[in-house]
């Protein structure tokens, strides 16, 4: 532990987090001229990012030693300390880059009348921000907590932003709530972690001999306490209220990057802290991660509102991604490192990813909000007409998250099958039949994604508008096209490039799992394993791709015509067609529920045959608020009637429980 | 040597796409007999391409660029996925770009592809076709993935051209029983996957039973006969890469001669005669099931491809 050199990448990092706090700050000077903090602030925050996600390219460069220093804040006893090593600047990487194109985004976004003040916002959006970089570089429980606490914090006031809607205030309260039983979770693994030491740098708990009970104790809190930031389900109850509450951008600050800091908890305290544990810890994460996947992805097939869907698509891949880590763990405990490298870097590969393409469909979100005032999936249809630009690199989006070659979601997944692939040679009797099963659902998961996908994409943007105000609809402004634009970017560059992201992540499982995921012959192939038992190249199939639909175009056109005419819509012959007979969301989501029909908790109202005006209303919901949540919270609430038997109301009470509580305190002491 | 793997690598991919169409009039032929109907002529299909080709193409009123470019792309997936697939040579210096899984993905991709541009006109057959290949996707996915699980234990790879020669290289003709299941297991899938009986009817225009045919109800013209022409491919794909994985012998290997090559082709074209035959045998045998029998249908493909699975890592065959 050294004072910090002035031009260290770490002592920048710390710069910028600083520069993100004073651009927040200059918010509250006219916190209402949209010029100032929309135009200017936004972009320059949105700079700061990119200079973070430098920085963070900088420690994951191979010369890179891990660099940390002791600032001068803090408690006189507890200063804080700080670390910059290869997994931190994988996530500050992640952060920086896809927050970049958020902030240019929400710089053209954000504008009046739409609750908190724009200035205030732009305060607790970088707080946000800012809050998201500190937890990553904090190299202390104490820090940490503080950092967690912020962003739990300031996420709040952004979800609550237009607070004066009542659900928006409930849909707060329930984020605000789970956060803290996730942080309560973090705080005591944290009080194991010591391991009786007291000290509460990372250093030492990294140190720290646990016996194996207290080290699952441990894990097992890390595991609740940062699922449920993460959304791991059954503590996801929360993303589908607070995400479509909050403002778009927000949404996708949280969901494509707080989600993320999630993640980064759990690798952090399980493969960096905490010694390599049985194997039911990976098992657990996995069957977790793989449950999680599975729920979302069924649930967000038969949303109707679109952030919602959203919502409930970011704990699908959440669930992957925990997968992955669950099977990186499995793997660790057999000391299988190659494959607990590989199944690490599909999870950190798809972290990387969702926070890309997740942004970027959130961000989406938002453009088609503003331009219609809709969030309803039944009330759009047919914008590819009047927003051809936001509807481009929504497709980007769409394909990337429906894991489909050539975009950056099937790298993750296909690294992500070919590590189960290798399950088999688990050296246990009964893993190596049951973890290989897994991969079938990560494929299942991953179709059902596809068939979300084309619900999202088909309702919103194709077909015929549902609403005839629809057709005023225009397209996003040329801010909100560049975030856009910058998003979609990155989805297909990790689509193309591979396995430059698998060497980048390689620097990352190195230190944490002792293995690296093998270099291909050459830097455009990805052969995770070896060359001959799978590979696949981004580069050559986009180029296979192109190359085969442009001959294609061209041969057609060349040697027959290129003439059309249009006409009215064919349908079997059927004249009189209207924007309503399309499926509507619910209609799309059909096939699910009377597929998984006994995973949800419908309500149904059907229409009689002799209604004048037939109603139909289906009410789907999710079986865990009533035999979980709801009981839990009565319990609460009886518990809380009991003790209410204290409060008496009166001062000279309460002052006497203070008296007899010191009392007996003395006497304890003494 | 690489520019004659590279010449094979083009010639293979247009033998596919040549191929195709004659794969599709075989089985359309069989049928017919079959079902006692006087068959069409074995090359109907490239009238078909022709005469669709030859029309002016009626674009909905509503459509839009997702719906003209969404044949393209469908057609260009099939294309890419048959340079892929070694169903002459495994000296193909491009097959490496995907292996199983990855093909998979490509397939997938001309899934989507087709599904969105059957939602863009936006009438009610479309979107109901959309939905309902979909679901038909998701659901064979994972059972296509046991199977090549199956594959991937057995030969040790999930590329095919590596499965071909692991395959090849035992010197007895070698059945393994786990292959067994997951060949059952992956007809079940290239039946559902191809739209074919008894998932779905090729032939019909019924429109509450219909689903490939739903999806492209709208297209016309040089856009219809791209899509009808990916979708032989597609079946001829799925037969080549069954080929690949289960029924191997006479695929050429690395370094083979021009006759051996004369002889893979062959091989090939003897191979697609039977199974175009078993195929239509199979389709006028069964009758087509209910929607929501499929997922059964597909269920049932999972389940044996996991029995073969089972059956090699318990009984190591």
């Amino acid at each position: 532990m050294s004072a910090l050199a002035i031009n260290t990448p770490l002592a920048l990092l710390l710069d910028l987090v600083a520069a993100w706090l004073l651009v927040g700050a200059l918010g509250l000077i006219q916190p209402n001229r949209i010029g100032w903090v929309a135009r200017t602030l936004f972009p320059l925050g949105a700079l700061v990012a990119l200079g973070v996600a430098g920085m963070g390219t900088l420690a994951l460069a191979t010369d890179f030693t891990v660099q940390s220093a002791v600032l001068p804040l803090g408690l006189p006893d507890l200063p804080f300390h700080v670390r910059l090593d290869a997994l931190s600047g994988f996530f500050l990487l992640l952060l920086g880059s896809a927050g970049a194109g958020i902030s240019i985004f929400a710089a053209g976004y954000f504008r009046h009348g739409e609750g908190t003040a724009p200035g205030l916002l732009c305060l607790q959006y970088h707080v946000f921000l800012a809050s998201m970089a500190m937890v990553i570089l904090a190299d202390d429980a104490y820090l940490f907590m503080v950092a967690w606490e912020t962003m739990a914090l300031s996420s709040y006031f952004l979800v609550t932003a237009q607070h004066r809607l009542p659900e928006i205030r409930r849909a707060g309260f329930l984020y605000l709530l789970m956060a803290h039983v996730g942080a309560l979770g973090i705080l005591l693994c944290f009080g194991v972690l010591h391991g009786g030491s007291w000290q509460m740098t990372f250093a030492a708990m990294r140190g720290a001999t646990l016996a194996p009970a207290w080290a699952s104790v441990a894990f097992v809190l890390a595991l609740f306490g940062f699922g449920a930031k993460a959304g791991l389900v059954p503590l996801h109850v929360w993303l589908p209220e607070a995400h479509p509450a909050a403002p778009s951008p927000v949404s996708a600050m949280m969901s494509g990057l707080m989600l993320k800091v999630g993640v980064y908890g759990l690798l952090r305290v399980s493969l960096d802290l905490l010694h390599v544990g049985p194997w039911w810890w990976g098992l657990l994460t996995l069957g977790l991660g793989l449950g999680t996947a599975l729920y979302g992805a069924i649930f967000a097939a038969v949303q109707t509102d679109m952030k919602r869907l959203l919502a409930y698509s970011s704990i699908e891949n959440i669930g992957l991604i925990f997968a992955g880590v669950g099977l990186a763990l499995l793997c660790r405990s057999f000391d299988m490192r190659l494959l607990a490298a590989l199944a690490l870097a599909a999870a950190l590969i798809h972290a990387f990813n969702h926070a890309f393409f997740k942004s970027l469909l959130f961000l989406v979100t938002g453009s088609v909000m503003h331009a219609t005032g809709e969030r309803s999936l039944g009330k759009l249809g047919g914008l590819i007409r009047y927003m051809p630009w936001v509807a481009a690199l929504a497709l980007i989006g769409s394909l990337a998250i429906a894991g489909l070659p050539p975009l950056n979601g099937f790298v993750s997944e296909w690294l992500l099958l070919q590590a189960f692939l290798q399950t088999p040679h688990i050296p246990h009797a009964f893993l190596n039949m049951i973890v290989p099963l897994g991969a079938a659902i990560v494929s299942l998961t991953a179709a059902l994604a596809g068939y979300v996908m084309v619900k999202f994409y088909g309702v919103i943007f194709l077909g015929q508008p549902r609403e005839p105000s629809l057709e005023r609809a225009h397209d996003a402004g040329w801010l909100e096209r560049i975030g856009l634009g910058w998003l979609a970017l990155g989805c297909i560059l990790i689509g193309v490039f591979p396995q430059v992201a698998l060497d980048v992540v390689g620097r990352i499982t190195q230190p944490l799992v002792g293995a690296t995921v093998q270099r291909g012959p050459s830097p455009w192939w990805m052969t995770p394993i070896a060359s001959n038992q799978a590979s696949y190249s981004g580069l050559w199939l986009w180029l296979g791709l192109l190359l085969a639909i442009g001959a294609t175009f061209v041969l057609v056109r060349r040697f027959y015509h290129g003439r059309a005419r249009r006409t009215p819509a064919w349908d079997c012959g059927y004249p009189w067609q209207t924007p309503r007979m399309q499926d509507s969301s619910e209609g799309f989501g059909q096939p699910i529920r009377h597929l998984f029909g006994p995973v949800f908790r419908m309500e149904r109202e059907l229409p009689l045959p002799a209604d004048v005006q037939p109603q139909y209303r289906v009410k789907v919901e999710e079986r865990f608020w009533h035999a979980l949540y709801l009981p839990l919270a009565r319990l609460v609430q009886r518990i809380a009637e009991r003790v209410t038997i204290l409060q008496g109301g009166r001062l000279a009470i309460y002052l006497l429980y203070s008296f007899m509580t010191l009392l007996l305190l003395l006497v304890w002491v003494l | 040597m690489t520019a004659v793997a590279y010449a094979w690598q083009v010639g293979e991919c247009l033998l596919a796409i040549a191929l195709a169409p004659l794969f599709a009039g075989w089985v359309g032929q069989c049928r017919a007999w079959l079902q006692n109907r006087s068959a069409p002529p074995l090359w109907q299909p490239y009238r078909v391409l022709r005469k669709l080709f030859h029309k002016d193409a009626a674009l909905a009123t509503h459509a839009s660029w997702l719906f003209r470019a969404a044949p393209y792309v469908v057609f260009s997936t099939m294309v890419v996925a048959a340079a892929i697939i070694p169903s002459v040579t495994t000296d193909l210096p491009l097959a490496r770009v995907a292996d199983a899984i990855a093909l998979v993905g490509v397939f997938a991709t001309g899934r989507v592809f087709i599904s969105l541009a059957a939602m863009d006109v936006g009438t009610a057959f479309g979107s109901m076709g959309a939905r309902r290949e979909m679901m038909i996707g998701f659901l064979a996915e994972p059972a296509l993935l046991m199977v090549l699980f199956c594959a991937f234990m057995t030969y040790g790879s999930t590329a095919l051209p590596s499965v071909v020669e692991g395959a090849l290289s035992q010197h007895a003709v070698v059945l393994h029983p786990s292959l067994f299941f997951a060949g059952v297991a992956f007809v079940m899938v290239l039946l559902a996957e191809n739209a074919r009986l008894p998932v779905d009817n090729p032939s019909t225009h019924l429109e509450l039973t219909m689903i490939h045919e739903a999806m492209i109800l709208e297209y016309s013209a040089r856009h219809l006969a791209l899509l009808e022409w990916a979708s032989w491919l597609k079946l001829f794909n799925y037969a080549c890469i069954g080929f690949a994985l289960f029924l191997p012998w006479g695929i050429a290997v690395h370094g083979a001669g021009i006759g051996l090559l004369a002889l893979a082709i062959g091989a090939l074209l003897v191979k697609l005669v039977i199974a175009g035959a078993a195929l239509a045998l199979f389709e006028t045998l069964s009758a087509k099931l209910r929607l929501f029998r499929a997922p059964e249908f597909l269920t049932m493909a999972f389940l044996f491809a996991v029995l073969g699975l089972l059956v090699y890592l318990l009984l190591g065959v």
